[in-house]
């Protein structure tokens, strides 16, 4: 299914430019790291900008008028243009957060707190992750809206037609997760978001795991807000992004108050700096922007058509290898066009925790649990999960390593 | 692999493929339900309490094999034991798994195989989940007759 005619990406070249696979581990065991989708690992070039701003231009950014501090400046901003450039956004739109959930509770409390009434309704899917969940529950518990939950079929797929039924006049929100981080679903947003557009109501896309991932167009995708973050897409923890359109931006009031975000302030009151820095009270994650900035000029250099073609290979060889382990169950789509490489499964009757030990035992990190979404675990008929995923950097024999080590350790427990 | 079988050695593994204890008591003196927010695991915990002796206990729900021998081996230790003295037996062992005792096998009995689980902060939780349902069962109990229950 390779479309742009590009070469595919050499992984193990990729992984000899991550200082984290280059290092011997403690253990003496290969890494095999699949839990990207809780965090990525980093390219060197996102620790030496890092590195960099620190020990040469260490200053305070939007104020200083040395020449350190507008160099400073430029370096952060730099970073937010990026990550705007890379989601096809417009740059004053795009507000710098801590995380996505951050990004999420933003327009929960500067939109939903001051907008919603009693009886206005928010509707998210069951396979939300809980910060796109809780924050709306909050914000309902104080407005008196509700949240409604459209449900998902034991396939893993939104049930699309139960979700155009949900919204009505009462919507105000339709908040969705663009890829799942438990099931890997691709879900389809721009039909989504065209489907609470007609009903007047506004949109949120949690982009986590798909901005990651693959080429991601916020413009086209045409929600009024979608948010992701740093630490998933090879960048720094700490820093996060909310793309919003500028005129809902403009209209919305700030979230937290404070240096940075004001025009002038009075012992009468405040108004308020342009977008985007009204909504970036005090002193932003300078360094980790800057390192955002290098992670995506490292995924573009890379081309995210060919990091989402390693994706969907890497989902197709991971599906077809763990389909091989007696007793192991895949959740979530099996077609790995449709679905990223973030891939739950179940095996027989060993729980998450002990596959997760015994894998660790032989390398292979993953995750094992209910990976924040218990919404999702109840429709799966389940508490738990264990979840491989991958990123650039995963080879062919992380995967492998994989299904060895899922073989060994159903025979271990004995079940 | 040395660290895989300190964690789970041979009479874990044998609690947790032949549970004791398991499964729920009609018309118990106390009962709770607990869960481990890591991972969604969940306890369900009874108790008969007769002149102040635990006369039976049972514990139920799903869970790794780790928080599945934890109850099993529970069940074993403070059966039929004065309150008190399954009190002390489940901070004796809270302290353990937190490496705050030396493990005192008389008062653990099987569940002193579990003390390697201290190392692995992650899935103390799990051992501990159905030996602080008990400490909650206890309360819960003595709460109800106190109150002329």
């Amino acid at each position: 299914m390779t479309t742009t005619g590009s070469p595919a990406l050499d992984a193990r070249a990729i992984r000899a430019e991550f200082p984290m696979f280059v290092a011997p581990r403690p253990d003496g065991h290969p890494l095999h790291y699949l839990d990207s989708a809780a965090t990525s690992q980093k390219p060197q070039v996102v620790l030496d900008a890092m590195n960099a701003y620190y020990r040469e231009t260490n200053a305070n950014v939007h104020r200083g008028v040395y020449e350190m501090a507008a160099e400073a400046t430029d370096r952060f901003e730099s970073g937010r243009t990026a990550a705007a450039r890379l989601i096809n956004h417009p740059r004053e739109a795009l507000v710098l957060t801590k995380n996505a959930t951050e990004a999420i509770n933003l327009v929960a409390w500067a939109w939903g707190v001051r907008e919603l009434r009693e009886g206005d309704e928010i509707v998210v899917t069951e396979m939300e992750h809980h910060s796109n969940i809780v924050p709306w529950q909050i914000v309902a518990s104080m407005t008196g809206a509700k949240v409604l939950f459209a449900p998902v079929t034991p396939q893993g797929e939104v049930e699309l037609d139960a979700l155009r039924a949900l919204i009505g006049p009462r919507t105000r929100m339709v908040a969705a997760v663009h890829v799942s981080n438990v099931l890997g679903t691709i879900n389809p947003v721009r039909e989504i978001v065209e489907m609470a557009h007609q009903a007047g109501a506004l949109t949120m896309i949690d982009a986590t795991q798909s901005v990651p991932h693959m080429p991601v167009d916020a413009t086209a995708i045409g929600s009024d807000f979608l948010v992701f973050t740093g630490h998933k897409m090879l960048g720094p923890t700490g820093i996060g992004a909310l793309a919003a359109t500028p005129e809902r931006l403009n209209a919305m009031e700030p979230f937290l108050g404070g240096g940075e975000m004001i025009y002038d302030v009075t012992t009468e009151g405040s108004t308020w700096a342009e977008i985007p820095w009204k909504f970036e009270a005090g002193t932003p994650p300078i360094a980790e922007a800057v390192g955002l900035g290098a992670a995506v000029e490292y995924l573009e250099a890379l081309g995210m058509d060919r990091v989402r073609e390693h994706e969907r290979a890497t989902a197709e060889l991971m599906i077809d290898a763990l389909g091989e382990v007696p007793g192991l169950t895949i959740l979530g789509p099996t077609d790995a066009d449709r679905r990223g490489a973030a891939v739950s499964f179940t095996l027989d009757a060993v729980h998450p925790h002990d596959i997760a030990q015994f894998l660790d035992s032989k390398g292979v990190c993953v995750r094992a649990g209910h990976h924040c979404a218990k919404p999702l675990m109840r429709v799966l008929g389940t508490q738990s999960t264990t979840r491989a995923s991958a990123h650039v950097y995963t080879t062919d024999e992380d995967i492998l390593a994989l299904q060895g080590a899922l073989i060994e350790c159903r025979t271990w427990f004995g079940v | 692999m040395g660290g895989l079988d300190d964690l789970y050695q041979q009479l874990i593994l044998d609690h947790y493929r032949n549970r004791r204890g398991r499964g729920r008591i009609e018309n118990a003196s106390a009962s709770v339900h607990e869960h481990n927010p890591v991972c969604g695991d969940e306890c369900f915990l009874d108790i008969l309490v007769e002149d102040n002796r635990i006369v039976e206990i049972r514990a139920d729900g799903d869970g790794c094999s780790i928080s599945q021998a934890a109850a099993s081996m529970l069940t074993e230790v403070v059966a039929d034991k004065d309150l008190n003295e399954a009190l002390e037996i489940v901070e004796h062992f809270r302290l353990m798994m937190h490496g705050d005792a030396d493990p005192d096998e008389d008062l653990l009995g099987d569940a002193i195989a579990l003390e390697g689980v201290a190392k692995y902060p992650v899935r103390v939780k799990c051992a501990l989940l159905s030996w602080l349902a008990l400490r909650d069962a206890i309360a819960s109990y003595r709460e109800t007759t106190a109150h002329g229950g």
